[in-house]
């Protein structure tokens, strides 16, 4: 993290999924999208590069508590042109998170902006610090 | 001499089964052939009318990025911002990287710079060129003798 500010940007591979536990119906590729997870006070916060995915092909479910991303890729490959060069594939992105029982479910947002997909999960009321009051006997 | 002559025809048939092989296992063709060079990875589609050039950015605003178009060179610079991040925050995981990036494209013809256009939208950008018009294929008319 200290490094961040002077280095230059690189690419790297983009992880495809191997294996999943359900085949896939879609013939585009699937990659495991590039994920920041912080927390803060309030609660935590992923980030997750989805470029390509507007808010209509998103799919976020929560389900007990795994909370799982699917986002399809609309960009279409279909150019007027025909492909001279290539060095990405555009392609789906799924990825899942196994949530703690710590997290508000009931009051998960989520954003997506340029690319980048922010959900934002509240810690529930319990898990944050309580001051124990002390009465005087 | 005849092996001299042999020997690269060898190559590019090893090269064509190379290709034939990773098309038919699904692999995208492009991917077997090229790796990225530097950032972002980017996508070219040629036609006789113009190019299209698309790179992923996500992240990135419109005004992060910089476009430099001459008649036969593209130059893509910018910078990806560190997120705003609350005081305190730790981080679990940070996979995701920031920083400058510039990345010049040599064309393969001939563009109207006037005539260029780029859209950035949902992290990705294209840029559409024009070819110019000297620089366009011209058809020869055959005419019976």
């Amino acid at each position: 993290m200290t490094k961040k500010e002077q280095k230059d940007l690189q690419v790297t591979e983009q992880e495809m999924i191997e294996k999943e536990d359900l085949e896939r119906t879609r013939e585009r590729q699937c990659f495991v999208p590039k994920t920041d997870i912080y927390e803060t006070e309030d609660g935590i916060v992923i980030l997750t590069d989805i470029p390509g995915v507007d808010k209509d092909s998103l799919d976020i479910t929560l389900d007990k508590n795994v909370l799982s991303i699917n986002a399809y890729n609309s960009s279409s490959e279909n150019k007027e042109y025909t492909i001279a060069y290539s060095e990405y594939v555009p392609g789906d992105y799924h990825r899942k998170f196994r949530l703690t029982g710590e997290i508000d479910f009931n009051r998960i947002e989520a954003v997506v902006m340029d690319g980048v997909l922010e959900l934002r999960l509240p810690k529930a009321d319990e898990a944050k610090t309580k001051k124990i009051p002390i009465k005087a006997g | 001499m005849y092996r001299r002559y042999r020997m690269p025809n060898i190559w590019r048939e090893m090269d064509q089964l190379q290709r034939e092989m990773s098309r038919l296992m699904g692999q995208p063709l492009e991917k077997a052939s090229f790796s990225p060079l530097s950032y972002p990875a980017i996508n070219i589609w040629t036609g006789d009318e113009g190019m299209i050039v698309s790179a992923e950015l996500p992240g990135l605003k419109v005004d992060d990025i910089d476009l430099d178009i001459t008649a036969d060179k593209l130059v893509i610079t910018g910078e990806r911002a560190p997120d705003n991040v609350d005081e305190g925050a730790r981080y679990h995981r940070q996979e995701r990287s920031h920083g400058k990036f510039s990345r010049s494209i040599q064309l393969p013809f001939m563009i109207d710079p006037a005539k260029a256009k780029a859209v950035f939208k949902n992290g990705i950008l294209e840029i559409n060129l024009v070819r110019a018009e000297a620089d366009k294929p011209k058809k020869i008319a055959v005419k019976a003798g």
